[in-house]
């Protein structure tokens, strides 16, 4: 909340409260799709498990998020160093990437349905739906943090201060997140055939 | 002893003026939008001591519908043949009538013990005790003004609220709540058409306790967040109380544990409503083959239990802590073996995520793997064994007052050694292939969990509500309800073992139908006449509540107990902030209890020229 909140600054924590929070919350995340991949191996260890080719357009989504992250990382420190084009710009075409990523997601998933691999039928996909869709669940809740700071960006006059380039942080880390867990899920389901 | 008793809270109020920290959270005061009006103040309110008596009464009130419910399944196992006519108009139709007789219903038996199950392990004794005394002790034990994020905070409770009501929701169904124990293993709760209670009630109860994950975790990030960061100049995590510790890796246990829960959840609700077969294969009902293959009820069971180990230590820690701190200060010496209070702490957190297979040794899982977990299992009980020691050396020749707060963290000590000791015999696979899903997994459990954990949590309430209502509880009425309590547990628990020992199984509604266990229809006559003895023993309890918050003994000065921890250095009427002007820095550990021939110095008190801390 407001900064008076902040009960001291006899800081014992280097890192800023939200920002510590944020990770706490990412940790959690973190054991959430811990468990699903162990419960994946523990499944796959156990026989009857259906190998099929994962749909191209994960690999297109991939760049995608990639390229997403990239511009994020490119509006924070334009925000920092104060270039106000660059920084509404990027933001923008991060929105843009971040939206593009769940139609790929989309793509990909009618991809797999289509040579065949249904919801419910093997574990096996079944297990690539849930996880991805869970992903994409988090994307969404990153897309909506991201509406936040365009909606910031474009109704705020234009100013760099602290507890904007915080906000800004704290969106940028939570994006990398889900787009450093979409890279660790392509490559699981690569190398847990 | 030689212990000159000195009063230090005029003199902290000085150092605390002088010497403490100014945050200058009093000048800008932001038009006071805490406390503005009824519903700002006592409803959604922001402040971390209001929330916590929020989480403490909705836990009470959960609690004593949890023992309700207990009290009528016990009343079928000890009076089978009994008339319940009179239950009709609370329980309705599932009070069947034949023959002018009125017997419940085997479907809400069933539903009954999966409630009480899950009511009393998550909303009572997660949500009420830990999410009361985290928020109520954190920011005054640490000196901070309130938690990290106040936002998240009442969300935390307000999540738990949503739990509360749908799970309450779920009790009026025309076809009742959920039947297939807390534990909710599939098939019973991935297929809606696997019993009464597997379809709406099933639906509800796991979003009920995905809406209680999200409180959990609301409160977890926020404790941690707050221990870390918030900490007043000095409060070093060697300086801090064991409550402390405790909450905060009880916090860090949750945060942890509680994800994997869901994603468990996430599974069986895409085989209950999607069609996929996680959990489920080649399964028969009502003569008829369904399509699901290739599942494994197992994987729900390791995911479930992955969180359920380390629940019940997320139920105990809290407890624990509060004990040691209870303890300490009315046997007016130091916790002893602080450090090894905090890594016992510590290591039982640590082996609680490797323990998790102890309940399914039974379920078909590789022996070698139960040896493994065996193994792991019974060295849990060493960091236990070691804060036993240390409470009981802590009492050991020191000044014991009794009262009903630390009569009842003596009464936890106890309860968590017997309970404790059965935990060994449990932990080994070979003999848990004869108690497995007896009375004697029903009476350890409730033993050292339940019970002590309610123990903790009375021994809190008792202490600490002073420093909520500003008055005192009746204390006569305390002790009747802790010897009461106390002997009552131990009736109704204490035979159990010998059901259990005896092969009774635990989840079934009646034993007429079987030989072998006709013998044992006095012990349960026995028991359930304990359990409503205890049951009417705890509406003392909470008469001797509400009473006190309006009609109790005043509480005159700061500091009553003479105890050395920051909470006592608030005014009285501790407002929004806490503390009236700067927060009070430290610079000795809250245990200097007869230190020097002084009986207490409280942590606010600078050392003195020479002193040596602790
Ligand atoms: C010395 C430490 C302990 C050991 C070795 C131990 C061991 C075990 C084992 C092996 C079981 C499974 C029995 C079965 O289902 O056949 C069990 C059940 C259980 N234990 Fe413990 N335990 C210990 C302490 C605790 C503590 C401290 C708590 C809670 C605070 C606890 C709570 C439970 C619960 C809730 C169950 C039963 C769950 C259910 O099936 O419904 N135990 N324990
Ligand atoms: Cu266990």
């Amino acid at each position: 909340m407001e900064v008076s909140m902040q009960a001291n600054k006899a800081k014992n924590n280097s890192v800023h409260q939200y920002k510590f929070a944020l990770y706490l919350g990412i940790a959690g995340l973190v054991m959430m799709f811990a468990a699903l991949s162990s419960a994946y191996m523990v499944r796959q260890g156990a026989g009857n498990w259906l190998e099929f080719r994962l749909p191209n357009m994960f690999y297109v989504s991939t760049v995608v998020i990639l390229l997403s992250s990239v511009s994020l990382r490119y509006c924070l420190t334009s925000f920092k160093n104060g270039k106000k084009t660059a920084y509404i710009s990027s933001l923008l075409i991060t929105c843009v990437l971040g939206v593009a990523f769940l139609f790929t997601q989309y793509a990909g998933w009618m991809e797999m349905y289509n040579s065949g691999i249904d919801l419910k039928g093997n574990p096996a996909g079944s297990f690539v739906y849930v996880l991805t869709f869970l992903h994409a669940f988090h994307v969404l809740g990153g897309i909506a943090v991201l509406g936040v700071a365009l909606y910031h960006c474009l109704t705020l006059s234009f100013k760099v201060s602290k507890q904007r380039i915080l906000r800004l942080e704290l969106t940028s880390i939570y994006w990398h997140f889900v787009d450093i867990l979409w890279i660790y899920l392509l490559l699981f389901f690569i190398l847990q055939r | 002893m030689n212990t000159e008793v000195k009063n230090y809270d005029t003199q902290a109020e000085q150092i605390i003026e002088t010497q403490g920290y100014d945050d200058h959270f009093h000048d800008h005061h932001h038009g006071d939008k805490y406390q503005s009006g009824f519903f700002g103040k006592y409803i959604f309110s922001l402040d971390h001591k209001i929330i916590g008596r929020q989480f403490l009464i909705t836990g009470m009130i959960w609690a004593i519908i949890g023992a309700a419910m207990s009290v009528i399944f016990r009343l079928q196992l000890g009076f089978p043949e009994a008339d319940l006519e009179w239950l009709k108009p609370i329980l309705g139709k599932w009070i069947i009538v034949d023959n002018g007789i009125g017997s419940l219903s085997q479907e809400f038996y069933y539903a009954l013990v999966t409630m009480h199950g899950t009511i009393i392990v998550f909303f009572v004794l997660t949500a009420g005790l830990s999410g009361t005394f985290s928020n109520l002790l954190i920011p005054l034990q640490i000196g901070a003004r309130d938690m990290a994020s106040p936002l998240m905070n009442m969300l935390s409770y307000w999540f738990f609220f949503l739990a509360s009501m749908v799970m309450l929701f779920s009790l009026f169904l025309s076809t009742g709540p959920f039947a297939g124990g807390w534990v909710a293993y599939p098939p019973l709760s991935a297929l809606p058409q696997a019993s009464t209670g597997s379809g709406a009630g099933m639906t509800l109860w796991l979003i009920s306790l995905v809406l209680f994950v999200v409180s959990t975790l609301l409160g977890g990030v926020n404790y941690i967040t707050t221990v870390l960061n918030l900490r007043t100049k000095g409060m070093s995590l060697w300086r801090m109380p064991l409550t402390i510790w405790a909450f905060f890796v009880t916090a860090v246990i949750g945060l942890l544990s509680f994800p994997v829960l869901v994603a468990g959840f996430l599974l069986l609700m895409f085989d209950r409503s999607l069609g996929t077969s996680f959990y489920l294969s080649e399964i028969f009902i009502g003569g008829q083959a369904l399509d699901h293959v290739g599942g494994s009820p197992i994987l729900y069971q390791h995911l479930f239990w992955f969180l359920g180990h380390p629940e019940v230590y997320i139920i105990i820690l809290p407890a624990m802590g509060i004990v040691s701190e209870v303890l300490s200060v009315n046997s007016r010496k130091p916790i002893f073996g602080y450090r090894a209070m905090v890594y016992s702490i510590l290591a039982i957190a640590f082996l609680s995520f490797i323990v998790w297979a102890h309940h399914m040794f039974m379920a078909g899982v590789n022996p070698f793997l139960s040896s493994i977990f065996t193994i792991f299992t019974l060295i849990i009980a060493v960091p236990s064994a070691v804060k036993v020691f240390n409470w009981i050396t802590t009492i050991y020749k020191g000044n014991f007052r009794f009262n009903p707060a630390s009569l009842f963290a003596i009464g936890f000590v106890s309860m968590f050694i017997s309970g404790g000791l059965t935990g060994i015999f449990l932990g080994n696979s070979v003999l848990d292939i004869q108690l497995h899903d007896t009375y004697f997994v029903v009476a350890h459990f409730h033993i050292v969990m339940g019970v002590a954990a309610f123990f903790g949590m009375f021994s809190g309430i008792y202490h600490w509500f002073p420093k909520m209502y500003g008055r005192f509880m009746n204390e006569t009425l305390g002790r009747i309800h802790f010897w009461g309590t106390i002997i009552g547990a131990y009736v109704v628990f204490w035979p159990m073992h010998y059901l259990g020992l005896f092969g009774v199984p635990r989840r079934y509604y009646s034993f007429d139908q079987f030989d072998t266990f006709r013998d044992f229809g006095d012990i349960n006559q026995f028991i359930t006449i304990g359990a409503i003895l205890t049951f009417f023993v705890q509406i003392l309890f909470v008469i001797n509540f509400f009473y006190s918050i309006w009609n109790g003994r005043k509480m005159k000065s700061k500091n009553p107990y003479k105890a050395n921890t920051l909470e006592w250095t608030t005014p009285i009427e501790t407002g929004h902030g806490n503390w009236p002007g700067k927060i009070p820095t430290v610079t000795r550990w809250p245990y200097d209890y007869g230190k020097d021939g002084e009986d207490y110095i409280p942590q606010v008190i600078p050392l003195k020229e020479g002193e040596e801390e602790h």
